[in-house]
C-alpha cells in the first residue's frame, strides 16, 4: 500500500560497549510521516542520526545491519557521505542557522553541490523559503543577519536550509522543543505540508505532537521498537502494554 | 544562661524579620567596604596608566620631529634618526605574521577540528604552554645559534622573524583555538547535516566565526613583536640604515635590522635618554594605534553583526 | 511508579462519583418496588419528588471529565474510560428519570397491586431490575464476558415488555373496565423496557471501554 523510502533491517549500533540500538527494522513510508517517540535515552535520537550518517562523526560509534534508501545501502563502501546528505536533509533540536544573512544560510546547501549562478540560487532561495512558510517574512529582509530572527523563524529558516539542496527525506530531530507553542503549532502545520514532497522522520518528545503530525509512529525502549504501526493504533489501543504505559504517562 | 537567653532574643529577631514589611533598606558594612576596595583599586590602575603615558609624553615628545621620523641616524652629520628602524619594525612584522598566522591558525584547526582527543593534543597544548612562558632571551640564543649559525642566516631580518615566530605561535595557536571552541557545535552539525564537507565547513562557517579570536591573537602578536628586545637582540642585529637602492628593499630581509625597541634599549645603554623619550612615544603611538585597528577589525568581522 | 499521580487520583475520584450514582438509581430502583409492596405511599412521593437529584450528579460527573479532557488529555485506555464515562452517566440519569417517572405512575394507580392485572410484570420488575445491578457491575468490574451477557438479556426483557401488554389486552377483553389503570400500567413496563435499554447501553460501553469497539464497529 506504502512504497518504503527508507528500509532498515537488523541495525545494531554500539558506543564504545553500549548497545544503544538493537536489532532494529522498520520501512519507513514515502511522502508520509513516520514519528520516533520514547523516554530519554531510548536511541530515538540516535537512530534517526543513523539514517543520514550523523553519527560517524562520533568515533566510537560502531553500526552493523542495513539502511537501505530507494534500495542502495547507505552505509556500503563508496557511499559518498555528502551526495547521501543532499537527500536526506536534518534539521535540529535548536533552531542553528549560520551567523550570515538570510540569503546566505538558504544558499548554503546549493553552494556546496556547485550551484554559482546568482539568477539560480535567486530562484531555489525563494523557492525554499516558500516552502517552510518563511518567504513572506524575510523577503525584505534577505540580506539581513539570520539571527535577527525569531526562534520559530530561525526553525523554519533552518527548514528552508534543508529544503534547499531539494532532499527527498527530511530528518527533524526534536524541532519544536526550543519553541514557544504558537511556533510549534506553526511548524507542525509546515510539516503536514511538507509530506505531500517529502518523506518526513520526526524525533518528538511531545506525545501529543505525534498524535497531531505523524501517519506512522515508533515507540522507542531501551535501544529497542517495541512497537511500530499507525499513529492511530499507537494512540488509540496500542499493542504493547509498554507502549500504552509509556503514551498515558505511566512511566517514562 | 545568657547564651541561651542571646540564642533566644536572636531567634525573635529572625522571626520578626521575616514578618517584618520589606520598606526597611539597609546598607551592610562589608557592601560598602568592598566598594571602597574595588574603586581604589581601579582608579590605581587607570592612573597608572596614564601616569607612564603622560610622563613618557612629556619626556619625549620634544624629541618627536619631522627629521627623527623620516631620516636615518647619521654619525656624519650627527643627527638622529630613526626611520631606518621603523622599517625594520615593520618588516620584521609583516616577515613574521606572514608566517606565524598560517601555521598558527592551522595548528589551532587541527587540534580542534581534526585530532581526536587523547594523548597527542594534551602533548601539543601542554607544549604551546610552555613555549609561551619561556623568557625571551631563551629564543634570542636559540634563534641566534640555530636561524643564525646553523641555518647561516647570521644577524638578519630574517632571522630575527623566524624567532620571534616560534615566540608568538603559542599566542596566536590559544587565541584561535579558544575562538573555535566558542563556535556553536550546532554550527558544525548544520553545515556537515546538508552536505558539507568538513573542509569546506570550516572554510565557510568556523573560520569567519573565529576571526574575531584570530585578529586578537594577531594583534597581540603584534603587541610582543614590537614590545621584543631580548629575542632579536643576537637575531636580527642592531642595524639602523635605509636600503640604498630599490634592490636593497628585497635584499634587507638579509640584513641586520634592528626594531625601534632595540633602538630604544642602545639609546639607554649610552645614556642618550631625549632619543630614548622619542622613541618611547612613538612606540607608544604605535601600540595605541594597533589597539585602535584591533577594535574596528573586530567589529567588521563580527559575524553576528550583518 | 507512575508519575501522574494526580490525573489517577482524578481518574479513581470520576470512576467513585459515576459509581456511587449509578448505586443511588439502584437503590431508589429497590425502594420504589419495595415501598409498592409495603403499600408506604409517603416513601413513594419523596421518590417521586427527587427527579432534579440524578440530572445535578449528571452535570457534576459531566464537568468533571470535561475538565479531565481539558487539563490532562487522556488518551488510548484512558480516554476510553473518560468518553464511556461521559456516554454512561446519561444512561444512569434516563434511568433515575424513568424510576422517578414510575413512582409518579404508582401514585396516579393510587397503590394498586400491579399482579393483578399483569402476571408477568413483577418478573419484569425482577429482570429489569438485575440488568441493571449487573451491567453497572460489568461496567466497575472491568468484566467484558459479563457485559456480554447483558447486552443479550435485553432481549428477554422486551419478550416480558410483549408478555405484559398481552397480559393487560386479555385483562380489558375479559374484565372491561380499568382502561386508565391498564394504560398506566403499559406506560410504567414501557419504562422498565427503557431501563433494560439502557442498561444494555452501559453492557455496550464497557465493551468499547476495553476494545474501543462499538457493535463490533471500531470507534477508537
Amino acid at each position: 500500500m506504502n512504497n518504503s523510502k527508507i528500509i532498515i533491517e537488523n541495525l545494531n549500533l554500539y558506543y564504545g560497549d553500549n548497545h544503544a540500538l538493537k536489532d532494529v527494522s522498520m520501512d519507513i513510508p514515502e511522502k508520509h510521516i513516520t514519528a520516533f517517540i520514547g523516554p530519554s535515552g531510548c536511541g530515538k535520537s540516535t537512530f534517526l542520526k543513523t539514517l543520514n550518517r550523523m553519527n560517524d562523526l562520533i568515533d566510537s560509534v560502531r553500526i552493523e545491519g542495513k539502511v537501505m534508501l530507494d534500495r542502495e545501502n547507505i552505509y556500503a563502501p563508496g557511499v559518498d557521505t555528502t551526495l547521501l546528505r543532499k537527500k536526506i536533509g536534518m534539521v535540529f533540536q535548536q533552531p542553528n542557522p549560520f551567523p550570515m544573512s538570510i540569503y546566505d544560510n538558504v544558499a548554503y546547501g546549493p553552494r556546496i553541490h556547485g550551484i554559482k549562478s546568482k539568477a539560480r540560487l535567486d530562484e531555489i532561495v525563494e523557492k525554499s523559503l516558500r516552502g517552510a512558510a518563511i518567504f513572506e517574512e524575510t523577503k525584505d529582509r534577505m540580506k539581513k543577519s539570520a539571527l535577527g530572527l525569531s526562534g520559530g523563524q530561525q526553525q523554519r529558516l533552518c527548514i528552508a536550509r534543508a529544503l534547499a539542496v531539494e532532499p527527498d527525506v527530511l530528518l527533524m530531530d526534536e524541532p519544536t522543543s526550543a519553541l514557544d507553542p504558537i511556533s510549534t503549532l506553526k511548524i507542525e502545520e509546515l510539516m503536514t505540508e511538507l509530506k505531500s514532497n517529502y518523506t518526513v522522520a520526526v524525533v518528538t518528545h511531545n506525545m501529543q505532537q505525534a498524535a497531531r503530525v505523524s501517519d506512522f509512529t515508533a515507540f522507542f525502549l531501551v535501544g529497542e521498537v517495541v512497537e511500530f504501526n499507525s499513529t492511530d493504533n499507537v494512540f488509540s489501543r496500542p499493542a504493547d502494554k509498554r507502549t500504552e504505559d509509556y503514551i498515558t504517562g505511566r512511566f517514562g | 544562661m545568657t547564651k541561651a537567653a542571646n540564642n533566644m532574643t536572636a531567634n525573635n529577631m529572625t522571626a520578626n524579620n521575616m514578618t517584618a514589611s520589606i520598606m526597611n533598606k539597609k546598607s551592610r558594612i562589608s557592601d560598602i567596604l568592598l566598594k571602597i576596595v574595588i574603586y581604589f583599586s581601579a582608579s590605581v590602575s587607570v592612573l597608572l596608566l596614564a601616569g607612564i603615558i603622560f610622563y613618557v609624553f612629556a619626556k619625549g615628545i620634544s624629541s618627536v620631529t619631522w627629521s627623527f621620523l623620516t631620516t636615518e641616524t647619521s654619525t656624519l652629520k650627527g643627527t638622529a634618526g630613526i626611520l631606518g628602524n621603523i622599517l625594520n619594525t615593520v618588516y620584521i612584522i609583516i616577515i613574521t605574521l606572514v608566517i606565524v598566522t598560517p601555521v598558527g591558525v592551522g595548528t589551532a584547526i587541527y587540534l580542534n577540528e581534526y585530532a581526536k582527543p587523547g594523548r597527542l593534543v594534551r602533548v601539543i597544548e601542554f607544549t604551546t604552554e610552555t613555549l609561551a612562558g619561556i623568557p625571551s632571551i631563551l629564543y634570542g640564543l636559540f634563534g641566534m645559534i640555530f636561524f643564525g649559525t646553523v641555518c647561516g642566516l647570521s644577524f638578519s631580518i630574517l632571522t630575527g622573524a623566524l624567532t620571534l615566530t616560534i615566540m608568538v605561535l603559542p599566542l596566536i595557536t590559544r587565541n584561535t583555538q579558544e575562538a573555535l571552541k566558542t563556535v556553536p557545535d550546532s554550527y558544525r552539525s548544520g553545515a556537515l547535516g546538508i552536505g558539507a564537507t568538513k573542509w569546506y565547513m570550516i572554510r565557510t562557517i568556523l573560520l569567519p566565526s573565529a576571526m574575531p579570536g584570530i585578529i586578537t591573537g594577531i594583534i597581540l602578536a603584534i603587541g610582543r613583536i614590537v614590545g621584543e628586545s631580548a629575542a632579536l637582540l643576537f637575531t636580527a642585529g642592531s642595524g639602523y640604515y635605509l636600503p640604498k637602492s630599490a634592490l636593497g628593499y628585497l635584499t634587507k630581509i638579509l640584513d641586520s635590522g634592528g626594531t625601534l625597541t632595540i633602538q630604544l634599549y642602545l639609546s639607554m645603554s649610552k645614556a642618550d635618554y631625549e632619543v630614548a623619550f622619542g622613541i618611547a612615544v612613538v612606540l607608544l603611538a604605535i601600540v595605541l594605534f594597533i589597539n585602535f585597528i584591533t577594535k574596528c577589525l573586530v567589529r567588521q568581522f563580527d559575524v553576528s553583526r550583518i | 511508579m507512575s508519575p501522574r499521580t494526580i490525573f489517577i487520583k482524578e481518574m479513581k475520584e470520576l470512576s467513585k462519583n459515576l459509581k456511587e450514582m449509578a448505586g443511588s438509581v439502584e437503590e431508589t430502583y429497590e425502594r420504589l418496588f419495595a415501598s409498592l409492596t409495603d403499600k408506604n405511599e409517603e416513601e413513594v412521593n419523596e421518590i417521586a419528588a427527587s427527579e432534579k437529584m440524578f440530572g445535578d450528579m449528571q452535570r457534576a460527573i459531566e464537568s468533571q471529565c470535561l475538565f479531565l479532557i481539558t487539563k490532562q488529555q487522556p488518551i488510548a485506555s484512558d480516554l476510553r474510560v473518560v468518553t464511556a464515562t461521559l456516554k454512561v452517566v446519561t444512561d444512569i440519569e434516563r434511568i433515575g428519570d424513568h424510576v422517578v417517572d414510575m413512582a409518579e405512575l404508582v401514585l396516579r394507580l393510587n397503590m394498586a397491586d400491579l399482579a393483578s392485572y399483569s402476571g408477568h410484570l413483577p418478573t419484569m420488575i425482577d429482570a429489569a431490575k438485575s440488568m441493571l445491578h449487573d451491567a453497572v457491575e460489568a461496567f466497575f468490574g472491568r468484566d467484558i464476558k459479563a457485559a456480554a451477557i447483558v447486552v443479550a438479556a435485553d432481549d428477554v426483557v422486551d419478550e416480558l415488555f410483549n408478555k405484559v401488554k398481552q397480559d393487560l389486552l386479555t385483562f380489558l377483553k375479559n374484565e372491561g373496565k380499568d382502561e386508565d389503570e391498564c394504560i398506566d400500567i403499559l406506560m410504567l413496563a414501557k419504562y422498565l423496557e427503557k431501563i433494560g435499554d439502557h442498561a444494555e447501553n452501559i453492557g455496550h460501553w464497557e465493551i468499547f471501554q476495553e476494545t474501543g469497539n462499538m457493535k463490533d464497529a471500531r470507534l477508537l
